[in-house]
Formats: structure tokens, C-alpha cells, sequence
């Protein structure tokens, strides 16, 4: 064989190799992608009804969009919205509150039920978590949180009640802060307390906002518990319900559509926090104090 | 685990214990015993010992007034059903009202659960009457009430942070988890017209559930199969095809390396539900898919997607891959940078081919890493419920069946408890999944070495 045709045959073969590398994951990312660009086109779509013969919409219009802020009388999507987003705020500040507190005392106090805690916190974990839906719901009934308003609080309380179980990735963040921070400010004369939040808080800002973020984000995207706590009082329905009544057999000649365009106005922000929250995770996973 | 090892030292040793101050306690110690904070009263702890005997008194008047009718009614469960009073004065019919087995479960559980948290109470309360007494007679300094208080930032600060959490997922986790575990052996279901009164039935719901000799039995085990067929394809196509993912976008000669990253992050930012609803409607028998297909002429009639076994069970393995491989790719990522590029050095002077070099080196090291991770994929899709009653809903349902052939056991338990009302089979078969999920994680994970080497990193 010819010495010199070596490095060229190899450089040739480098460039076949990559080529043919992008363009699958071109097509893949067209495959990933193609769901998110057919619910922006429907989004759109000025015929009404799930029933499409073509791909491209005929004609384009806003309607849909207007729709579901204006006609309320069915599903009331603004108020949906109001709901979903107060118990977000509320179920975000208990959660991160919770999980803060027991991954700080899992990770940094060593105390005789620690062991036993962490252990029922995973057996816990491996139960099917709606199997106990219908218990909760009886257990919200006797408290009276069933009916009206107080379905609000009750799907607040669902949602961030037993957050505290949820505590493992913000625990391995607070192993990576050195011990020795800690010692020094006792040597200083500070209490646990104060080594927590001059401390321990100051330095997690990344795990905070991951916990901040997945807590605000979780009413948005469950709706098993949603629909079993409010069962027939649209009164109260968040968002996800909302969109899934849409697609239901009554509804979904008039509001398919409409089910697009409100996936695409909740879908926009959800994304943008999310790939903000990856950001955040990234960092988190990567401990707190950097060599 | 929960139970002390053989060779478990205690950590934390205290001399005042319960069984100490019971053997050695002076009369202040035997005397709280009966009254709960008297020994702290004793030794001029008077908010603290006030405390202890306030919930004393609570709980005396808690169980005077219901506590001890709620535990009588846990046997039987009430047997009062409705019947019609004639009223002689009134001159009408009048109705009693029947027991509701259900509360009368409910509330009966809720005592137990107030017993116990009173009798860990008494306990602390008969262990800090001891120590106050041991403390006054070697003549040691007692803690006044704002000691405490600062205590509880300090030495007992795990106390304050932890009892709001504990108390949340008490009521809101192990309660109702209990409160559900003991459906299972009642007759609450539909079947029978069991719905406000039943009784307890022992084990009769489980060999229903296990037995291959009824439907319920039949379908538990087909479900059952199913389940981890789905479990163990849906873990490995995603671990697998996100892990070439990862590899492929992150080569060398790759080009727009974040670009590619965020095409597929995006795809999974749209909440899940939403992207499964729009699958679900797109491969409708008159959904998006069929219709273009047909329309370009490649097929004749609609594909049954959900409608043929066989298809739905592709379908919602193949759309499992769609929605996890890029999370799969999102934490594998930093992993594959951190495998030592002199393993792929050596491998290339040995002249290794790239697929050789994926199961040589890269898949084993990934495998090493990744296990925990593995084993958590593995569990949340038994669990995984969203993909399968969003997508399919079970479907196809075979007539007169529960489950439908892609019912996983918890969509199934969904359906047994929301939709047809056999609360007692549908708490069976909750027990059942956790035990299925328990003996493939617990095993596992106590053998990897994150669990071993807790402190390892620190």
C-alpha cells in the first residue's frame, strides 16, 4: 500500500463519518421535535375538529388563542390559570421550605432516628404514590378541605404535604459543602442554627432554585391527584385537567384546537423554567464549593 | 436497615432511658410516671412540665370522648345499616342512618396513630423527669425553659426542622398509606354492595388476587407479566439509545455540540402530559399520522395503534423511547466526560473498533457508575403511570375484562379503585406492586457502594 494515501484515505473517511453522523441527528432531532412543531401549527389551524387532511393548516388564525380567553361559559382557562397558579406559588414555598429543612438535618446532625428515617423515606418511596390517593381524599373530606375554596388548600397541602420525603438530591449537595466551614463557625461561637442560614443556605443557591423550580412546577404537570380532589367541581380544575377535558369526546370536536394553543401558551413558560432548572441542576450535581 | 445489626454499637449514649429511670428513679420519676411532667414541675421545669401534663389531659378527654368508641368499632366496623323508624308523634317514617365502615376505618387508625405518638410522649416525658432528677442530685445545672428554647436551635435543632415535615408526610404519606394497606383486608368494594358497610376479611382478597382460578387472579398475572416486560424494555432501550445519544453528540468530531443538547432537552420541557396527549390524538385511528399516511398513499387503512394488543404494546414502548431518551442523555452526559480518555487511548493503540470499544469500555464503566440510577429508572416505570393511561388508557380492553392488555398493575389499581370501586382488590394489588418493587430495589441498592460509602466523599 502507498504511504502516502494513508492520511488522505483516513481524512476522507473522518468527513464521510461525520457527515453522516449530523445528518442523524438532524433527522432524529426532527423526529423529537416534530410533536412540539405540529401542536404550534394546530395552535393555529383555522379548521375546527381532530380530524386533519392535510399537514399544513389551510389557514392560519388567532382565533383559537382568543377563544380561550374569552369563551368561558364551558372551560374557564383563565380561571384555571389563576388556580394552577396559586397553588404553585403556595405548595412551592411549603415544599422548599420542607425539603430544605430535613436534607440539611439528614445531611449535616447526626441524631438517633436519622438512619431509620432515611430508610422508611426510600420504602415509602417504592409505593405506587396514588395508591393512597383515595385515602387522602377521605382523610381532606373529615378535615373539611373537600368542598368550595378549600379544595384549593387541600390540593396545596397534597402537593407540598409530604414533600419532605423528596429530599435526596438537595442532601448529596450539602454533603459536597465542607465540614470544616461548619467547625469554624462553631469555633466562632455559632449556633446550628446560625451555621444553617448564614452558612449552609448562602452556599446553595443552585439546589435551592432546582427545589424552588421542581416544587412550582409539579401542579402544572400532575393531574391524577388534581382530578381525584376535585372531582366534578370545574370550579377549582387546574390547567392539566382543563387541557385534558378538552380531548374528551364531548368536547373535543369545538376545543381541539383551542387544547393546542392552551399546550403552547403553558408549555412556553414551563419550558423556559425548565431549562433554566437544568441549568441549576448541572451546577447543583456538581457540589457547592469549587477547588 | 430499621433493625439493629449484630454488631451495632449506639452511637448516641445516654444513660436515661426509659428502663433506667423505671428501675432507678426516685419518686418524682415514679410519680410522673401517673401524672406526665410532675418530675419537671419537681425541679422548677414548671412550662415544660405543664406542657406534658396539658397533653396528658388532651389525650385522657380524647380518648373519654371517642377515642375508645373509635377502637371498638375496629373489629366489627359498625353493622348498623339503614333502616326506616316509624315515628309514632310525628306521624312519618324516619330514617337511621347507616355506620359508615370507611370513617369508622378511618377513625379507628387515627387513634392508633394517637396512641402511639402518646406513648412515645409519655416516654420523653418519664426520660426528662429522670435526667432532671439525676442532674438535681449530683447538684448539676438544669435547664430553665429558655435553655430549652435555645436548645432548639442548637443541640435539638433537627427537632425544630424536623417536625413540620414529619408531621406532613405522617398525614399526608404513612397515614393514608396504612389507612389504604388495611383496605386490603376488608370486603370494601362494589362487588356485593360493600361500599358503606363491610367487614374484615382476613387474607381473602389476597389469595383472590393470587389465585389462577378466578378473573381477577387471571388478569393479575397476565398484568403482572406485562408489567415487567414493559419495565425491563422501557428501562433498557432508554438507557441504551440515550447513552449512544450522549456519545454520538459528544464525539469529537461533532459539530454544534449545544445546539444539538437543546433540540432534545426541548423536547422533553413540554410537560409530559401535554406531548402525550398530542401523541395520543396523533395516532388516533383518524389522527394525524394515519390520515397523512393514507393520504400519501403508502397505506390502505388505518394502523391500529391502539387498537390491536400487539401494536398498543410497540406503540407505547416505542413513544417510552421518545419521551426518555433525552433525560437519559441529560445525566449521562457528564458521566461519559469522566471516563479517563487513556482507557479509549489504549483501546485505539490496540486497534479497537468504536462498537468494540462501547462494550468493553464504555458500556461496563457506565454500568459501574450508573447502577443506582439504573435501579430508579427501573422502579418509576412499574410506576409508570402517565405514559401508559395518557397514551392508551390500557387499551385494547378485551370484553368483560378490568385491565386492558397495556394496563401496567398501577393503571390497573387505577382503574379497580377510581373507576370500577373495588377499593379492597385495588389495595391488594397496591401491596402487591411495592412488594414486586421492594424485592428488585432493596436487594440491589444496598449493594452499590453510595449506600455503602454514605460519607465517602466527605
Amino acid at each position: 500500500m502507498n504511504n502516502k494515501n494513508v492520511p488522505s484515505f483516513t481524512k476522507y473517511k473522518r468527513v464521510i463519518t461525520n457527515s453522516l453522523v449530523h445528518i442523524l441527528l438532524a433527522v432524529l432531532a426532527v423526529i423529537w421535535l416534530f410533536p412540539i412543531f405540529w401542536v404550534i401549527l394546530t395552535s393555529f389551524r383555522a379548521e375546527k375538529g381532530s380530524y386533519v387532511s392535510s399537514f399544513f393548516p389551510k389557514h392560519y388564525t388567532l382565533a383559537n388563542y382568543v377563544k380561550l380567553f374569552t369563551d368561558t361559559s364551558v372551560l374557564n382557562f383563565p380561571r384555571m390559570f389563576m388556580n394552577t397558579l396559586i397553588i404553585a406559588i403556595f405548595s412551592c414555598i411549603i415544599s422548599t421550605f420542607f425539603v430544605l429543612s430535613v436534607s440539611y438535618c439528614m445531611s449535616r446532625l447526626r441524631f438517633k432516628v436519622r438512619k431509620p428515617f432515611m430508610n422508611i423515606a426510600m420504602i415509602l418511596g417504592l409505593f405506587p404514590g396514588f395508591m393512597s390517593m383515595v385515602a387522602v381524599y377521605y382523610i381532606l373530606k373529615i378535615m373539611g378541605l373537600s368542598e368550595g375554596a378549600m379544595i384549593r388548600v387541600a390540593l396545596v397541602l397534597v402537593y407540598s404535604g409530604a414533600s419532605g420525603l423528596g429530599f435526596y438530591i438537595a442532601k448529596g449537595f450539602f454533603d459536597t459543602i465542607p465540614k470544616s466551614l461548619d467547625e469554624a463557625a462553631y469555633i466562632d461561637g455559632c449556633t446550628r442554627w446560625q451555621v444553617f442560614y448564614k452558612i449552609t443556605i448562602p452556599l446553595s443557591k443552585p439546589i435551592i432554585v432546582y427545589t424552588v423550580l421542581t416544587s412550582f412546577l409539579a401542579p402544572w404537570t400532575d393531574f391524577i391527584f388534581a382530578k381525584v380532589i376535585c372531582r366534578a367541581n370545574a370550579d377549582y380544575y387546574t390547567v392539566a385537567i382543563g387541557l385534558w377535558r378538552m380531548l374528551e369526546k364531548e368536547y373535543i370536536d369545538n376545543w381541539y384546537t383551542c387544547f393546542a394553543a392552551g399546550a403552547v401558551l403553558i408549555s412556553i413558560p414551563i419550558s423556559i423554567l425548565f431549562i433554566f432548572m437544568q441549568k441549576y441542576y448541572t451546577d447543583g450535581m456538581s457540589g457547592a464549593v469549587k477547588g | 436497615m430499621l433493625f439493629k445489626r449484630k454488631n451495632h454499637y449506639d452511637e448516641f449514649p445516654t444513660k436515661y432511658t426509659v428502663s433506667e429511670a423505671v428501675k432507678n428513679g426516685g419518686i418524682t420519676t415514679k410519680i410522673s410516671m401517673l401524672i406526665m411532667g410532675a418530675g419537671n414541675f419537681a425541679h422548677k421545669q414548671i412550662l415544660k412540665g405543664l406542657m406534658f401534663f396539658v397533653m396528658e389531659v388532651f389525650f385522657i378527654v380524647f380518648m373519654a370522648l371517642s377515642g375508645f368508641h373509635n377502637l371498638a368499632m375496629l373489629p366489627s366496623l359498625g353493622d348498623q345499616e339503614q333502616t326506616e323508624i316509624w315515628n309514632e308523634a310525628k306521624g312519618i317514617y324516619e330514617y337511621v342512618e347507616s355506620d359508615n365502615s370507611l370513617v369508622l376505618l378511618l377513625y379507628g387508625i387515627a387513634t392508633l396513630f394517637i396512641i402511639v405518638w402518646f406513648v412515645l410522649m409519655w416516654c420523653a416525658s418519664l426520660k426528662s423527669a429522670y435526667k432532671t432528677e439525676c442532674l438535681s442530685n449530683e447538684g448539676k445545672h438544669i435547664n430553665s425553659f429558655l435553655d430549652d428554647i435555645k436548645d432548639l436551635f442548637h443541640i435539638n435543632l433537627h427537632k425544630t426542622l424536623l417536625t413540620l415535615p414529619v408531621g406532613g408526610v405522617l398525614l399526608f404519606n404513612i397515614l393514608p398509606l396504612v389507612f389504604m394497606i388495611s383496605m386490603a383486608f376488608t370486603s370494601y368494594s362494589k362487588e356485593g354492595d360493600h361500599l358503606l358497610l363491610f367487614d374484615l376479611v382476613g387474607f381473602k382478597n389476597f389469595g383472590k388476587v393470587l389465585s389462577l382460578s378466578n378473573n381477577i387472579g387471571k388478569t393479575f398475572w397476565s398484568v403482572l407479566g406485562w408489567t415487567l416486560i414493559w419495565a425491563v424494555f422501557a428501562t433498557a432501550t432508554n438507557y441504551i439509545l440515550g447513552m449512544l445519544l450522549a456519545i454520538i453528540i459528544n464525539r469529537k468530531g461533532t459539530r454544534g455540540k449545544a445546539f444539538w443538547r437543546f433540540c432534545f432537552i426541548l423536547s422533553i420541557a413540554v410537560p409530559m402530559f401535554v406531548s402525550l396527549l398530542i401523541m395520543r390524538t396523533m395516532l388516533q385511528p383518524s389522527g394525524a399520522i394515519n390520515t397523512l399516511l393514507i393520504n400519501m398513499g403508502i397505506i390502505d387503512k388505518a394502523l391500529p395503534f391502539f387498537t390491536d394488543a400487539t401494536w398498543a404494546r410497540v406503540t407505547v414502548i416505542v413513544i417510552n423511547i421518545w419521551v426518555g431518551v433525552p433525560y437519559t442523555m441529560m445525566q449521562v452526559t457528564g458521566i461519559l466526560q469522566n471516563i479517563p480518555a487513556e482507557l479509549y487511548e489504549a483501546a485505539r493503540v490496540d486497534g479497537a473498533n468504536a462498537v468494540v470499544t462501547f462494550f468493553k469500555i464504555t458500556l461496563p464503566y457506565m454500568l459501574f457508575v450508573t447502577t443506582p440510577y439504573l435501579i430508579t429508572t427501573f422502579t418509576s416505570n412499574i410506576n409508570n403511570f402517565n405514559v401508559i393511561y395518557l397514551l392508551s388508557g390500557g387499551d385494547p380492553t378485551p370484553v368483560g375484562s378490568t385491565a386492558g392488555k397495556t394496563d401496567l398493575l398501577v393503571t390497573w389499581l387505577y382503574k379497580l379503585t377510581i373507576d370500577q370501586q373495588y377499593y379492597n382488590v385495588g389495595a391488594v394489588i397496591g401491596i402487591l406492586t411495592f412488594v414486586v418493587l421492594a424485592i428488585v430495589s432493596l436487594v440491589t441498592y444496598r449493594n452499590t457502594g453510595s449506600y455503602k460509602n454514605e460519607e465517602g466523599f466527605q
